[in-house]
């Protein structure tokens, strides 16, 4: 965990060299990306393996916000030409992307954009603020989200590219709890960018996107949480209070194995998710919902009893359990939270049942 | 087991009914052809009315006898629990004697395990047994029991020594329930129904040569039983199904499944009775309810992870890893299921969820369902036993320091009950 703690503490939150390294030797960054573009051609489910081994270990690296998120909105939306452009260097980890989306409101959802592509003679001028993006400050290639001037709803709304060192981009590095995942805050005052695609289908591109992001993301905490047991568990069976192991009283045994419980369900829902991507099953974005909020939850649940069943030295900063809790908080919230994805889970399931 | 294996077991099945099977012959006559041809239970020992097959061969099987509509023997109830008790522990004396007449469906068993002083804790049963000469004399109270008022037989779970440990203490039994001595009462639940049974023994002679095992094997073979519970339960669902033709043997078939599926007519609203979220939320408009919605969303994103965890548990021990203690996790989930949507159906109900019968949603069944799911996180191992196994084999956390070591006389116990 010391280079967890010395890697949060730096401003990109990760190692380039050791981020090149991991894509050169491993292809971690370009696992799902087809073998054209330089990946390795994998599906979901190796997707899965490899998000929640991260999230067991803490791993510090662009890998959700770049090599999900971003990536799989340039496979989604970007023409033949600008994936061959843009893909070989964010698998090689020669260059790391951003999908900015989200903004002042705190939701990813392409209703709530406001911040707007105008055309001004052949060059597009993004103006607005973006919040809560993923390495928003130390990406290289920056895709926004944004709406044609005039326009509301889903109407309107546009991919476009633009450089982390472009003119009249202003970058800041959010104050945020969890000091693992770095999140930022980029402000537009008419920076040029290219269109990614600014069709109709760029709306299903960006919920392509999301989903990927959230059935990955729920692979990455489904690792948290299991890390947290393990841990707790272990701890458990060698603190001794009142001449016996705290682990050996029933109030502390029953809390652990509720904890399982929430656990393995929870593998279950981001596994089920991985593979119905990996067969790009129908329902993918129902499934995606159920997994991030399942996992959400089970992640949230576990990390405050893993903190209570280690008593005081749990809530110190030297011990390390505050650092899963501070990435199950930025979990549950990142790409929205449970109570959000519970509602969208409804909707797909009334549309299931021939209600809507 | 190759494919030329299981094309030739599925000819010889379908040749052999194909000039034996005859709706119009008596119920128990077929089943004694079947058990005389070892096509009733194929997977039994050759010398026990089977024919040595691996159970992996049943499918092939039973879709033969589903082909021509063919009756088979008499599969659901406790009968098979004793039948595999029999086959695991008992004498060739016991199995000739008792074998047969569990296939044919005329004997009817019963399991005499818990008591109202030993629940969670069966090994704890006091219900003594002491020898006199030739016999084996019974005095004690069994509880739960499932269809003990019409039972023939029961396996009894009873102490007879005082003085060793309480494991080592019990010896296990068939005992005759048509006898004097033994007083069966109905036990009404919460939700009104009146599915189970108290046994009282009041000097019941039971003869030496009906102990199975031997003297202080009691809690092994009890054992060898419990583990088929859990298989017969998945079994009940299954056999419960009867065939809809007309004709002698269906009628005698359906009687039988309706008497041994009686006890269990409300288990389905034991378990929360999530078919209904829908009809409910559409039949009350709470659909658009933005509460309800987040609570029905947690109940079946929970039935589905339960579901897939159990479909995880299947596919690991396909891949060669044995049945393990996460039978427990699922178990402890259907608890949480059945408490969420009893929850869930309140919540859609508002005040018509008090009540009950054709005042009742659903024609009361919303209000069985209410009344029922207790039962669940109790029934088959409460959700506390569920724990202690989860942390203490799964996650191989100590064990909580016990009270009941040494000489079982000297072990802290319930006050007797008066009657």
């Amino acid at each position: 965990m010391t280079e967890v703690r010395r890697l949060m503490t730096t401003k990109d939150g990760f190692d380039r060299d050791l981020w090149m390294q991991s894509c050169d030797d491993l292809g971690l960054a370009g696992l799902h990306v087809p073998e054209a573009y330089g990946g390795s051609g994998f599906g979901f489910v190796e997707v899965g393996i490899v998000a929640e081994e991260m999230g067991r270990s803490l791993l510090c690296s662009p890998y959700l916000g770049s090599s999900i998120l971003a990536t799989s909105v340039i496979l989604h939306a970007g023409s033949e030409e600008q994936k061959r452009d843009l893909l070989p260097d964010l698998i090689a980890g020669k260059t790391v992307a951003c999908l900015a989306f989200a903004e002042a409101s705190g939701h990813w959802n392409s209703d709530g954009v406001e911040l707007t592509a105008s055309q001004f003679g052949k060059d597009v001028l993004l103006n607005g603020k973006k919040k809560f993006v993923l390495d928003g400050c130390a990406a290289d290639v920056i895709i926004v989200v944004a709406r044609r001037p005039g326009t509301d709803g889903r109407e309107g709304i546009g991919l476009y590219i633009t450089e982390g060192l472009s003119t009249g981009l202003g970058r800041r590095s959010l104050d945020t709890i969890d000091e693992t995942r770095k999140l930022a805050e980029l402000s537009f005052d008419g920076v040029r960018a290219q269109v990614l695609n600014d069709s109709e289908s760029a709306v299903a591109a960006i919920g392509h996107a999301l989903d990927d992001g959230a059935i990955a993301l729920a692979n990455e905490m489904i690792g948290g949480a299991q890390a947290l047991l393990d841990s707790t568990v272990e701890y458990t069976k060698l603190r001794m209070q009142f001449g016996r192991v705290i682990g050996s009283f029933q109030a502390v045994k029953h809390k652990c194995a509720e904890i399982l419980l929430d656990v393995e369900l929870a593998k279950s829902a981001a596994y089920y998710a991985a593979e119905a991507r990996a067969e790009n099953h129908p329902d993918v974005s129902m499934l995606a919902s159920l997994a991030k909020a399942t996992a959400a939850d089970a992640y949230m649940r576990t990390a405050i009893e893993a903190i209570q069943l280690h008593g005081g030295i749990g809530f110190t900063w030297d011990h390390d359990t505050h650092l899963w809790y501070k990435r199950a908080k930025s979990s549950e919230v990142l790409l929205d939270d449970p109570t959000y994805h519970r509602n969208r889970y409804m909707a797909f399931q009334e549309v299931l049942h021939e209600l809507k | 087991m190759s494919l030329s294996d299981d094309t030739r077991i599925q000819q010889d099945v379908r040749a052999w009914l194909e000039e034996h099977w005859d709706p119009d012959v008596s119920l128990i006559d077929w089943r004694n052809k079947l058990a005389d041809s070892g096509w009733g239970v194929p997977h039994w020992p050759k010398q026990w009315f089977g024919r040595e097959m691996p159970v992996s061969m049943m499918p092939i099987i039973d879709a033969e006898f589903e082909r021509i509509g063919a009756v088979g023997v008499a599969k659901i109830g406790i009968r098979m629990l004793a039948a595999a008790t029999l086959l695991d522990c008992a004498n060739d004396n016991q199995k000739s004697r008792f074998l047969r007449r569990i296939l044919t469906g005329e004997d009817t068993w019963c399991q005499l395990f818990s008591e109202p002083g030993s629940g969670s804790d069966l090994a704890g049963a006091t219900t003594r047994a002491d020898r006199d000469g030739d016999n084996w004399i019974i005095n004690g109270q069994k509880v739960w029991t499932t269809s003990a008022h019409h039972a023939e037989w029961g396996l009894l779970l009873a102490r007879t020594d005082w003085d060793v440990p309480k494991h080592q203490g019990l010896s296990f039994f068939v005992v005759d329930m048509r006898q004097d001595g033994i007083e069966v009462q109905p036990l009404k639940q919460m939700n009104g129904y009146a599915s189970f049974n108290q046994v009282f023994f009041t000097d019941v002679p039971v003869a030496s040569e009906n102990l199975v095992s031997a003297v202080g094997d009691g809690w092994k073979v009890a054992m060898t039983t419990l583990a088929h519970e859990r298989r017969t339960s998945d079994a009940l669902r299954r056999w419960g199904k009867v065939s809809d033709r007309p004709g002698r043997i269906y009628d005698e078939e359906r009687a039988e499944v309706a008497t041994v599926m009686e006890p269990y007519k409300w288990y389905s609203q034991r378990a929360g009775r999530i078919d209904l979220i829908w009809p409910r939320m559409v039949e009350t408009g709470r659909m658009n309810d933005p509460m309800v919605r987040q609570e029905v969303a947690k109940l079946l994103m929970l039935s589905y992870t339960a579901e897939w965890t159990a479909q995880r548990a299947r596919a690991a021990q396909a891949h060669g890893r044995p049945q393990g203690p996460e039978g427990s996790l699922g178990k402890l989930a259907s608890s949480h299921l059945a408490r969420a949507a009893a929850k869930v159906h309140t919540l859609i109900g508002s005040a018509d969820a008090l009540l009950k019968g054709s005042d009742g949603a659903t024609n009361g069944v919303i209000a069985e369902v209410l009344l029922s799911v207790p039962a669940t996180s109790i029934a088959g191992g409460t959700d506390e036993i569920q724990r202690n196994i989860i942390s203490e084999r799964v996650l191989e956390m100590p064990k909580e320091p016990r009270m009941d070591g040494g000489a079982f006389r000297d072990v802290p116990k319930n006050p007797a009950r008066k009657r």
